[in-house]
């Protein structure tokens, strides 16, 4: 009787569950019907979607942009982004703007399947319809390019869409945010440009079990593409506190010199935000630079006289550095000596940012607690960017072992920084160095300025 | 301390704090001065050489990490009168303009070369992507190289007189 009784209730739940999961199709619009779009709507279309960054998930690098394909790897498999030009066959084609709006706000397609939060609709609810009407003329009114993308490589129970329902039921809380009356206008332009399109949270805020950002731990720092994304809240792990001002500069051009250069994806951000006019990073800026908070006048102290350390090294450090690779001459292949060698002619030479090396001493990826970011530059570099002045940096891969790396590394660590060393780091080369942590390896700044390198080619 | 490198094939025991780059003992303690300063911060080439048959920028590479590697400088290649492939084709092509990068561009496609025989032209211009020529022969370098693996494939050695196509 009660095995009747938790069928009974099993079945209507799970009828329960496949009405509510149930998503229609949005019948097809032919391209041709479609009215020409306003110039200007289709201007800010590609203003926003610089801060989606939409490019950089929609474009396998070196090939069309906006034609999917890529890769990308998650806890649960592997999704491939799909093709957003407006191909009828292969892309949005036969997207009506309703359909794009759905999508948008609640992460389902045209024909009504849920999609992955690899595309993260759980930020683009946030978007407004004005401005999800201008990202749709944008996309609609570039070339349509046929290309179909691999399927997803996802293991029972990840590849049955309609699970996503429930993370849905979860994790989406549709819709915009409120506007924050007792806050600037840059504040709440900033929070909406932040939380919404710009989906700053989708790499810098940690995720749980089911893949969803941890909302208990807003901005404590993720990981993306293989790259550690920093906190960027009040536990950032950089030397110097960030101000507004700071992360305007280090938004606008992709540096800042008490920070260094933005790189791995953080680079393809900085890149696509040359779009966007200065009023909007500058609210960015006010809304990031209120979460991070006010530093104590302590951390204010220190960073003050890292700052001063810094600048104050030149000549005399290196040399000081020469020295210590001579006195640790039992250890022939010291950190020391590495340092003094190879990294110290640009990061202790008082060259000015960004071409010269950020000094370690405020370096955020010698002073975080995971060294991912530190190895992944040493053993690959930045790879110059086509056609445009970037900062260099050459791969070390070749010349540092794995115990090599190890002995620089620990010394970067000791030298520059008051943190405990980091444990575990040999195999942390291993594998990044085999690819077995897979890496994207990208130019300093400027996916948009720098097409070849990263294939974002837009036929027009 | 006393350092043990094997260049081009020849030990040597050189005298030298760890930390010395390598292109300053291979120019100043060995006179061999194919390979160039040209910036010392790894930015231009000029000082590619191999370690163990990768190119590798020798004025930001301590010498003690070239201890027990092999390493290959330009001279390495061939000599003026046996030129190898690759050194044959800058000839052939005349590559060289004022001639300062040429060395670490030669060591650099002996590097891709070595590994992979046949490149593609995006595998040449990725694996030169960091040598500067300030004189722009760049077009003639590249050729140079087309022509280096020509060279190699076929197994003509140096100055060979088979022209492709």
């Amino acid at each position: 009787m009660a095995l009747r009784a938790i069928c009974i209730v099993a079945v209507i739940g799970f009828a329960g569950f496949l009405a509510f999961a149930w998503r229609s199709e949005i019948p097809p619009e032919q391209p041709n019907a479609r009215p020409a779009f306003d110039p200007a709507l289709v201007a800010k279309g590609a203003q926003l979607a610089a801060v989606g960054n939409c490019i950089a998930c929609h474009t396998v690098p070196g090939k069309a942009a906006f034609a999917g394909g890529l890769a990308l790897p998650t806890p649960f498999g592997t999704i491939y982004s799909t093709n957003i030009t407006p191909d009828a066959e292969t892309g949005l084609g036969l997207w009506s703007e309703a359909a794009f709006q759905r999508a948008m706000r609640q992460g389902v397609d045209r024909e009504g399947r849920h999609l992955y939060p690899a595309f993260p609709y759980d930020h683009y609810t946030r978007v407004t319809t004005e401005d999800s009407r201008a990202l749709y003329a944008f996309i609609m009114s570039r070339d349509p390019v046929k290309a179909t993308a691999p399927a997803n490589e996802l293991p029972f129970p990840f590849n049955v869409r309609l699970i996503l329902a429930g993370w849905k039921l979860l994790f989406l809380r549709e819709g915009e945010l409120p506007r924050d009356a007792s806050k600037s206008e840059a504040w709440n332009r900033g929070a909406y440009l932040t939380e919404g399109l710009g989906h700053c949270g989708a790499c810098h805020t940690p995720r749980n079990s089911l893949g969803a950002m941890d909302a208990k731990r807003p901005f404590a720092g993720g990981e993306a593409e293989g790259w550690q994304a920093y906190a960027i809240n009040a536990e950032s792990p950089a030397p110097v506190p960030w101000s507004k001002d700071s992360l305007a500069q280090y938004l606008r051009h992709g540096w800042h010199p008490n920070h260094g250069v933005a790189r791995g994806p953080m680079a393809e951000v900085t890149g696509n935000l040359g779009l966007l006019p200065d009023a909007d990073i500058d609210a960015i800026a006010t809304y990031v630079a209120d979460i991070m908070g006010t530093p104590s006048p302590q951390r204010q102290q220190e960073a003050q006289k890292r700052i001063e350390d810094a600048s104050r090294r030149q000549p005399h450090v290196a040399s000081a550095a020469l020295t210590q690779g001579a006195a640790g001459a039992g250890t022939a292949r010291s950190g020391a000596a590495i340092y003094a060698s190879a990294c110290a002619t640009c990061h202790d030479s008082g060259r000015p940012q960004p071409f010269g090396g950020l000094s370690f001493r405020l370096s955020s990826a010698v002073n975080a607690p995971n060294p991912q970011n530190i190895v992944n530059v040493t053993l690959f570099g930045l790879p110059p960017a086509d056609g445009e002045a970037a900062p260099v940096m050459p791969s070390f891969a070749g010349v540092l072992s794995d115990r090599d790396m190890v002995a620089l590394l620990n010394h970067l660590r000791a030298q520059f920084t008051d943190k405990p060393a980091w444990t575990g780091l040999e195999d942390l080369v291993r594998r990044t160095r085999t690819g077995e942590h897979k890496v994207a390896v990208r130019p300093a700044d400027g996916i948009e300025r720098a097409p070849a390198n990263v294939g974002a080619e837009e036929r027009r | 301390m006393t350092i043990e490198l094997t260049i081009n094939g020849k030990s040597h025991k050189v005298e030298a704090d760890a930390a010395t780059p390598l292109l300053y003992v291979l120019r100043n303690d060995l006179a061999l001065n194919g390979a160039k300063f040209g910036c010392g911060l790894g930015q231009c080439g000029a000082c590619t050489v191999l370690v163990d048959g990768k190119a590798t920028l020798s004025c930001i590479t301590p010498i003690s990490l070239a201890e027990g590697r092999q390493v290959t400088t330009v001279e390495g290649l061939g000599t003026a009168e046996a030129p190898g492939p690759v050194q044959a084709a800058f000839i052939e092509l005349q590559a060289a303009q004022c001639g300062y990068c040429i060395p670490g561009m030669m060591m650099s496609a002996q590097g891709l070369l070595q590994s992979n025989p046949a490149p593609t032209e995006t595998e040449i211009r990725n694996a030169l992507q960091t040598n500067l020529c300030r004189c722009g022969t760049h077009m003639r370098i590249l050729a140079a190289i087309r022509r280096a693996s020509e060279l190699m494939q076929a197994s003509l050695g140096p100055v060979a007189n088979k022209r492709a196509g």
